[in-house]
């Protein structure tokens, strides 16, 4: 089993969604909210995802297909 | 008792030992080195400094390394430049650069990187990995060559082959990863995650980032022992902003500096990048990810980790984050080179540019000591101003085309024309 950490920040739109409810329900993966931060205007979720590597891939592919932003927890990597 | 205290989350405190983690293993929070201080101020005095080594090892005590061997790069102790002829030019008495574009491959990125490859060989990591379009990936890899690590750089596939050219000279393993730049960030999160390897900016982090403080202890040694009432910092993740306030703030923690600091702290970053500045303008401690659209590539972090932190350091200080135009940028390239005679990168440009709006703004007055820093040499982005420099003038080999090419102007001084 792989663990993947990532943060998710969904627009407006999508706030009122149970986005990580339906990502459980839609994908054989674990889902574990660490800390969050919800306004009316955005909301952001530091999320613990645990699956079969794939698996985990296939959910968050899902996600930003959604319209939720994905991001690592350690925000950009790719430095200059 | 150690000098070093261990790791500690930035969220909600909880602390570990020194190991290669950079997330909390509760909150996933960031983790930062924390220090026993009073041990330091028993061990370090500007004496004991002096006599150190001319590289960011004379700043050791402070450092995040314990009795082993220091990788030694030979980065830091660069020029803190007093600019009198950009200083008479916006009415500044006391202006500085911090010129570290004289590190050994060219950036400030020399300085995390070594306390990183030192801290990766002590805790018995074969590997020395990094994710980056340039300055860090090069740093890695000559680092990599010293510290006897095998180094592997992560770029996205579409990279200039002139960018590649300035880390693959110190031959490490390169790969191209194609898909956009948000899928080489995650893919890289996850090869940290499923590998043992260092990776710099990643599971070695919290040690990666303690140095660039040494930013802020050299200027400090510099200025005679104290810290610059202003200090403008080109900004990407913001994690060099953090940790130069936090910098200032150790060297009087132990008796370095007699008063603490009162600097204020102004990020500085591209308005085609800027999302720590649209933060600061909306008066806002949270950051929202932008798409990086800007000519200066080495500070296009459109989701900077440290962006919150940043924003907290600015507000407690009285500082400010300003975006910059790709013009403006360019310009601060060339008012530094002909007035100081200072080559930078887009980023040196940026907080060139960003320090020429807080004077037009009347933001800074004539007697602070202000300091910019200048953080990558100008040969690594020199297509940022090649269509905006005079071209040479031709002539034929004789004297007398060369005279007709001279003009005297007004003060009698032979020029060019």
């Amino acid at each position: 089993m792989a663990k993947q950490r990532v943060k998710l920040t969904f627009p407006p739109a999508l706030i009122t969604q149970p986005v990580i409810y339906n990502m459980g329900r839609q994908f054989d993966v674990v889902t574990n909210i660490r800390r969050a931060n919800v306004t009316r205007e955005q909301g952001w979720v530091i999320l613990e995802v645990t699956g079969e590597t794939a698996e985990i891939e296939r959910a968050i592919a899902w996600a930003i297909e959604q319209g939720v932003r994905v991001d690592p927890i350690e925000g950009d990597i790719v430095a200059g | 008792m150690s000098r070093l205290a261990g790791l500690q989350c930035r969220e909600c405190g909880q602390r570990y030992p020194l190991q290669p983690i950079h997330v909390c293993e509760l909150c996933f929070g960031p983790l930062e080195v924390t220090y026993n201080y009073d041990v330091i101020r028993a061990q370090v005095s500007r004496a004991s400094i002096a006599a150190g080594p001319q590289t960011i090892w004379r700043y050791r005590a402070l450092l995040p390394v314990d009795d082993e061997p220091v990788v030694e790069s030979y980065a830091g102790c660069t020029p803190l430049v007093k600019a009198d002829n950009l200083g008479k030019l916006w009415g500044l008495r006391n202006l500085y650069i911090k010129n570290d574009t004289v590190n050994p491959t060219f950036s400030f990125k020399d300085r995390p990187v070594a306390i990183a490859a030192t801290r990766a060989r002590a805790f018995g990591f074969e590997t020395f990995a990094c994710a980056s379009t340039g300055n860090l990936a090069a740093a890695v890899a000559a680092a990599a060559v010293r510290a006897g690590l095998r180094a592997v750089v992560f770029i996205p596939a579409d990279l200039e082959a002139s960018k590649i050219l300035n880390s693959a000279v110190y031959a490490p393993t390169i790969v191209a990863v194609t898909g956009t730049y948000d899928d080489v960030n995650r893919l890289c999160s996850e090869i940290a995650e499923k590998y043992g390897w260092a990776f710099a900016n990643i599971n070695v982090r919290p040690y990666y980032a303690e140095g660039s403080k040494t930013l802020a202890f050299e200027v400090a040694e510099q200025l005679g022992w104290r810290a610059p009432d202003h200090a403008i910092v080109p900004t990407a993740s913001g994690s060099m902003f953090t940790k130069i306030w936090k910098g200032f703030q150790e060297l009087y923690k132990v008796g370095l500096l007699e008063e603490p600091p009162r600097t204020r702290m102004t990020v500085a970053q591209a308005a085609g990048c800027g999302p720590i500045a649209a933060a600061f303008a909306r008066g806002s401690l949270e950051v929202e990810p932008v798409k990086p659209h800007t000519i200066a590539k080495s500070l296009a972090i459109g989701n900077p980790a440290d962006g919150y932190y940043s924003l907290r350091i600015i507000q407690e200080t009285g500082g400010w984050a300003l975006g910059v135009s790709d013009a403006e940028i360019v310009e601060g390239i060339r008012l530094l080179a002909r007035t100081e005679g200072i080559f930078a990168e887009t980023a040196g440009g940026v907080a060139v540019a960003a320090t020429k709006r807080l004077v037009d703004a009347g933001h800074i007055a004539p007697d602070e000591t202000v300091v910019i820093y200048v953080t990558g040499n100008g040969l690594k982005t020199p297509e940022a101003v090649a269509d905006h420099l005079a071209p040479p003038v031709t002539i034929s080999a004789t004297m007398e085309a060369f005279e007709a090419a001279l003009v005297r102007d007004r003060a009698g001084a032979a020029v060019v024309a």
